[in-house]
């Protein structure tokens, strides 16, 4: 039986919206470090029916929080130093993005402009549309 | 140091001024027959364009500066892979202000980034095209004299028409207006500016059919279905002429109804409506080079000494 272990140091992500956790491992670049990582999938959950969590051992100042706060605010997210819930901390929508998704429009800047970073910007918090900086491209988050 | 990459970059109160500025210049062109002695427009064109690269240089020779540039972007090193930022740097160490147009969204924005001179956006792929949008601001204001409380139709190609997005843009911060888009269904307004428009509750209508709403408007902006846009032949035959203004359509306009439109105009309209005093798409080029002599001055204006290349 596998037995996933307390973590001295680094992240609980909560409340995931089920079967989106693995999504969210590749958009943190969990998958190009070394950090352990523990991916638990359609979790019972009374607040939500089914939830996905994330437990990752790094350094808290490893997490961009930025990035999971574009993919989904609502995520809790818990800090874990000394084994213990240090600090949860609030997922606030970044204002600008910048490489970690890619406009789509052929017609963009960004198709062909060697070395420019894909920069995202929110046009409107309410319904959290993000548009492409320099062609104001729609992202769906599709989420 | 000022660029213009979007009419939004300037307040309401700016725009005032900028088009005072060019009023006065229509009015007292003698006066400012040396304004820009000594300085050096680059126009930076990557795609084809007559009128707007012809109305920055003249604008620019008539104020007694000079010219350089290039009119396509096989002329430039951008056919050797040359980036944008590239060229922009060293475009700022030959020029004192540049003009550039690029069928690459946002390439202007990218340039202007990078630029230690100011850069206007000369329109950027389907996406702005901020100096018609200012031309066409003076061409109103010139004629109605006001820029509010207006039901402005805009017809023909909104989705990839940049002129549509920008003018649209401009005229959102206005008061009174209603906006009806006439298009067919493959060429409606992108949801960006509808929810724009949604966010500020301004009222707008999308309609199909021009002769439905024509007698409601008191402007009307039409625009080429331009071929170069459309990624498919089939298309572009299909939906180059879904609305002809001729002179049937005009009986059913208000006596003061205005007809704009960026120019070059193929079938969209009618050279029979030419002549009815309600064109006004001709006078429009006029007041292009006035407002792009009133831009150049201003925008060099806001350069500090320590910025210059």
């Amino acid at each position: 039986m596998l037995n996933v272990g307390r973590i001295q140091e680094g992240f609980v992500l909560d409340h995931i919206k089920a079967g989106q956790s693995l999504k969210i491992y590749h958009m943190l670049k969990l998958d190009k470090g070394e950090s352990t990582v523990a991916m638990i999938m359609h979790v019972p959950s009374n607040k939500m029916g089914k939830k996905d969590i994330l437990k990752v051992e790094c350094s808290v100042s490893d997490l961009n929080l930025d990035v999971l706060a574009f993919i989904d605010h609502t995520i809790t997210v818990n800090v874990i130093k000394g084994e213990e819930i240090f600090e949860k901390k609030a997922l606030i929508l970044p204002e600008e993005i910048t490489g970690i998704i890619n406009c789509k429009n052929p017609r963009c800047i960004t198709s062909i402009e060697q070395g420019l970073p894909h920069v995202f910007v929110l046009a409107d918090k309410d319904t959290q549309v993000y548009r492409c900086k320099y062609c104001e491209e729609k992202y769906n988050k599709r989420y | 140091m000022r660029h213009l990459m979007s009419p939004l970059d300037f307040t309401v109160e700016e725009l005032n001024n900028l088009f005072d500025l060019a009023n006065d210049i229509e009015f007292n062109l003698d006066k400012y027959k040396n304004a820009c002695t000594g300085k050096i427009l680059a126009t930076c064109f990557y795609e084809p364009s007559t009128r707007t690269r012809l109305s920055f240089e003249s604008a620019m020779l008539q104020m007694g500066g000079n010219v350089i540039g290039f009119s396509d972007a096989g002329s430039s090193s951008a056919s050797k892979g040359e980036s944008v930022a590239d060229t922009i740097r060293m475009i700022s160490c030959y020029a004192h202000i540049c003009a550039m147009r690029h069928h690459k969204e946002g390439a202007p924005m990218v340039a202007s980034g990078k630029s230690s001179i100011p850069v206007i956006n000369a329109g950027d792929g389907g996406h702005q095209h901020p100096t018609q949008t200012l031309t066409d601001l003076l061409t109103i204001r010139s004629l109605k004299g006001r820029l509010n409380n207006f039901t402005v139709g805009l017809c023909g190609d909104l989705k990839f028409g940049r002129t549509v997005h920008s003018l649209i843009h401009a005229l959102e911060r206005y008061t009174g207006m209603k906006f009806i888009f006439i298009s067919p269904e493959e060429l409606k307004v992108p949801d960006y500016i509808t929810d724009s428009l949604k966010s500020k509750n301004i009222p707008y209508e999308e309609v199909i059919r021009l002769d439905d709403v024509i007698p409601q408007l008191d402007f009307l902006y039409m625009t080429r279905v331009q071929k170069e846009r459309f990624f498919n032949e089939e298309d572009y035959v299909r939906l180059k002429d879904f609305y002809v203004l001729d002179k049937e359509k005009m009986k059913n306009a208000k006596a003061d109804m205005l007809v704009l439109h960026p120019l070059p105009r193929v079938n969209e309209i009618a050279v029979d409506v030419d002549d009815d005093p309600r064109a006004t798409y001709f006078k429009q080029v006029q007041y292009g080079v006035y407002v792009r002599m009133a831009l150049i001055l201003t925008l060099l204006k806001t350069v500090r000494r320590d910025e210059e290349c």
